[in-house]
């Protein structure tokens, strides 16, 4: 089913590129996604996050792993409280954790995880159960049936026990992470696209396409899918979340990030102990993860409202 | 000078939109007297909906209606709501053109009638019952009791709208405001819908506001028309005025655009074949059939049951039927669309049926099909320039992109689109410039065969000429066969070299165009051909009209097919029937066996 997805992301952008004199949707997408400010705004926002997370190690002389029991909880410099327990100084600019680590520089390391969980984890979800419920909506009848009971059992299956399972037979992984996510992500997503499809397969103009000689792949990847992709991106920026807090909660547990690598998730869960003692260990990371968060709602509405040519 | 009761003086309709305000009515002035039918016509955009839904106060929240509308000398533009609630549904009442929406589907026919009542002129129950099925039997509907136990869904369309019609006249109100109420039902229910306004008017003295786009509708109701166009009086004058000596071009274009059934211009109609024609396509006891679940017991609906004909090449075949009959599946089975049950389609004598479903595909660059609606039949997502190459690349893979460009450009031209639109999206367009680019996209494979499927029907009458004139012109140049389905006559007069009559499945009628208009033999076709109501006051009024008694029976009841043939029907819903065969009373003409008193 991978496979699929990836042809109909080839085909999409093998069009774009033949399209030289008539434009296509997804031209016209990106014209009109740039006259959209808050999502601009929010993409360079995400980007800068992101280049952080990429180059953290060159922005500060701490290592997310070196503990430092000289400045164990200690405020940054310029925190305005003044019950601290020790102020942190130089260069420690979000203060330090409960065993001296420097806290700007994990969060940085928890955006590398985050961020990257957060949106590979989406996009497998995204190929394989927009392809998987465009094929059974727009088959229907024995085929559809089937491939959509496959997706009830596999709802059924708890998450945790699903994640161990995969844990005992592949062992523990950084990848694994990604895989056992989104594979869970995908089958509401594939109803979702199925229930698109079915009620999109009965319009004219996919009879239209049959009867203009059109085949089936045709009319999924050419028809079908770029009339659905505006419930789907609502969903995927509600999914992003959903991830990054999977990904925390499974860490949380100790079947995710371990420790010293961390994640968003671990530092707010960490810093949600030390709240009262310690508020910068939860306001950075929640912080952090907030815009994160708003960015990706942000981009979404601006994709949606770009990606249908009724709007003006 | 009869009285008037309902004047509307300076009135404007406004809407806010995101785009700037839209001016919907301009400074119009209209009076209706007692006891009158007034007509409204007006192409679709020209206000004529709003007008009267902004004179009552049913606006939507962004319009804003100004100007004066007096009811009986009062007031009631910006009245009360209060006061507007017992006005409207009691001494103005309103019916609209789609009767399935405006009735509540969870609520029983006698349950709304008898809200109604109560709501308005405090009856007890029973007697209220009592007026609902006296209302019921003014519309002519029989079996009252047992109609109102029943929900909106059980109704056919023509029931609904008749009793819509019930619910506004149960109050006896002074006005009856009908917007477009045939326009969503056949000719032959739109007729029986007419006649039963005539009556109401004639014996309850109601006066009637008839909105229609419909010309012929007009003259067979209105005593005064007004012509309407962006918002504006175009022309008014009594019916024989507007009619017989139209001052406006306007009025004289509406005019010129409808096809008339009893007078088709000569220099319209398709020209003869020439002898000798190649058939193409011959279509051989066709039938499909739909298994519908009906509680406990799976029934099989015969959709097409049983059709047979041919088609030689540069023919126009004409299809008329009324809705449910089967003539869509039937284009779509001919295409091979959907799966046939039974029956065959030659192609060049090939038969499609038994070929592979990818075999079928490389055919399709012969056979192509034009669809009703043209919005919903264009991906919105896809630029019309997309749209129509299509085709192109699933047919003629080999073509560089270049030259399907080049090949859409030139089509677009054929079909008068602007090729510099070719980015542009469906919803850009007017339906009659969609109905182009559906068109387009038909012809650029150059087909052998065009199936139109009800393809001007959605369309106003003016656009509905150039669209016409426009799929001959095309058929002129490439030399291809039609099949041009419709439930308008009067259009495939114009367009057909040949007509067949559909009811329920099966041909009922097969003859040249002429001579199924000239010399209809069997009852239906007859009945069909009385009922297009035509842009004529006299004619019209003149007319005698050939009624089928009661309504279109469920097609599920084996024994409805034989409705002209009552002598050989088994009581038994379920059973087996007996086959009318086709006979050929003249060369050329086949009429279905029938029972020689006309119903």
């Amino acid at each position: 089913m991978i496979a699929t997805g990836v042809t109909g992301e080839g085909a999409a952008l093998m069009r774009k590129a033949q399209n030289v004199q008539g434009r296509s949707l997804w031209v016209d997408a990106w014209r009109r996604l740039k006259r959209n400010r808050a999502t601009m705004v929010s993409m360079v926002l995400l980007a800068v996050i992101a280049l952080m997370a990429i180059v953290a190690p060159l922005l500060s002389q701490y290592s997310y792993q070196a503990v430092d029991y000289a400045t164990i909880s200690c405020a940054p410099d310029w925190w305005p409280g003044k019950d601290v327990i020790c102020y942190a100084g130089g260069t420690h600019w979000f203060g330090t954790d409960s065993v001296g680590r420097d806290l700007f520089v994990r969060v940085l390391y928890g955006a590398r995880v985050s961020l990257s969980v957060g949106l590979i984890a989406t996009l497998v979800s995204l190929l394989i159960g927009v392809a998987y419920g465009a094929t059974a909506g727009y088959l229907g009848g024995r085929i559809d049936a089937m491939m959509m009971r496959l997706v009830d059992i596999l709802y059924s299956l708890p998450f945790i026990f699903f994640v161990i399972i995969l844990m005992v037979i592949f062992n523990r992984n950084f990848f694994l992470l990604f895989v056992a996510i989104g594979a869970v992500e995908w089958l509401t997503m594939a109803r979702i696209v199925r229930g698109q499809t079915l009620s999109l397969k009965q319009k004219e103009f996919i009879e239209a396409a049959r009867a203009g000689g059109v085949g089936t792949s045709g009319i999924i990847f050419h028809h079908i899918i770029p009339n659905v992709l505006g419930p789907v991106i609502v969903y995927v920026t509600l999914t992003i979340p959903a991830v990054i807090l999977a990904e925390s909660f499974l860490s949380f547990l100790g079947l995710g990030i371990q420790e010293p690598l961390t994640s968003w998730g671990v530092l707010i869960a960490n810093g949600t102990d030390q709240m009262e003692t310690a508020p910068w260990l939860l306001i950075f990371p929640a912080t952090f993860m907030a815009i994160t968060l708003f960015c990706f709602n942000f981009i979404g509405d601006g994709l949606r409202d770009a990606l249908d040519p009724k709007d003006r | 000078m009869a009285e008037k009761i309902f004047e509307i003086k300076n009135f404007d309709v406004r809407f806010a939109t995101p785009d700037g305000e839209v001016h919907a009515v301009r400074n119009l002035s209209l009076n209706v007297n007692a006891g009158e039918c007034v007509g409204v016509v007006g192409e679709s955009g020209s206000g004529k909906s709003q007008l009267f839904l902004g004179t009552i106060g049913l606006l939507s929240q962004n319009g804003r209606a100004t100007g004066s509308v007096t009811y009986r000398g009062e007031e009631i533009l910006g009245a009360p709501q209060k006061a507007l609630n017992k006005l409207r549904g009691s001494k103005i009442t309103m019916i609209f053109q789609d009767p399935l929406t405006s009735l509540t589907p969870h609520m029983r026919i006698g349950e709304q009638i008898i809200e109604g009542i109560r709501i308005h002129q405090r009856l007890p129950r029973d007697e209220a019952e009592k007026r609902a099925l006296e209302v019921l039997e003014l519309v002519r509907i029989p079996e009252g009791r047992r109609r109102m136990a029943q929900y909106p869904h059980e109704l056919s369309g023509g029931m609904r709208q008749r009793v819509m019609i019930a619910m506004a006249m149960v109050c006896g109100p002074d006005l009856l405001i009908a917007d477009e109420p045939t326009t969503a039902l056949d000719v032959t229910v739109q007729a029986e819908i007419l006649d039963i306004m005539r009556d109401l008017k004639a014996e309850l003295k109601t006066s009637i506001v008839l909105v229609s786009h419909d010309m012929g509708v007009i003259a067979s109701m209105a005593d005064r028309v007004t012509v309407m166009r962006a918002g504006e009086i175009v022309e008014t004058g009594s019916v024989n005025e507007i009619f017989y000596s139209p001052k406006h071009d306007y009025t004289k274009m509406l005019l010129d655009a409808m096809p008339r059934l009893d007078r088709p211009d000569p220099h319209q109609q398709a020209a003869p074949l020439p002898a000798g024609a190649e058939e193409i396509l011959k279509v051989a006891d066709l039938k499909v059939n739909f298994p519908v679940s009906n509680g406990w017991r799976p029934k099989q609906l015969r959709a097409v049951d049983g059709v047979s004909f041919s088609l030689r090449q540069g023919e126009t075949l004409g299809i008329v039927g009324e809705s449910g009959c089967g003539k869509s599946t039937l284009a779509r089975a001919v295409l091979n669309l959907l799966q046939k049950t039974d029956g065959a389609v030659l192609w060049l004598g090939r038969d499609l049926g038994s070929m592979p479903e990818s075999e079928v595909r490389k055919l399709r660059k012969d056979f192509q099909i034009v669809f009703q609606d043209p919005l919903a039949s264009l991906d919105p997502r896809m630029t019309i320039g997309e749209s129509i190459a299509e085709p192109l690349h699933a047919l003629k893979p080999h073509l560089t992109r270049a030259e399907v460009t080049a090949r859409v450009r030139a089509m677009m031209d054929q079909v008068g689109l602007e090729p510099v639109w070719i980015n542009r999206y469906p919803h850009e367009f007017s339906g009659g410039q969609n109905q182009r680019v559906g068109v387009a996209r038909a012809m650029i494979v150059e087909p052998k065969l065009v199936i139109c499927d009800e393809a001007v029907s959605a369309l106003d009458a003016s656009i509905q000429a150039q669209i016409v004139s426009l799929i001959r012109e095309l058929q002129d140049d490439f030399g291809m066969s039609l099949i041009f389905i419709s439930h308008d006559l009067s259009v495939v007069r114009q367009i057909a070299h040949r007509v067949m009559v559909i009811y329920l499945g099966r041909v009922v009628e097969l003859a040249d165009r002429d001579a199924i208009y000239a010399d209809a033999r069997h009852p239906y076709t007859k009945a069909l051909i009385s009922a297009v109501p035509i842009p004529d006051p006299k004619l019209e009024r003149a007319k005698r009209r050939i009624r089928l008694a009661g309504d279109l029976s469920s097609p599920l009841d084996t024994r409805a097919p034989l409705r002209f043939l009552k002598s050989k029907i088994v009581d038994d819903s379920d059973a087996e029937q007996y086959r009318p065969k086709l006979i050929e009373v003249a060369p050329g003409h086949f009429v279905a066996e029938h029972d020689p008193a006309p119903i």
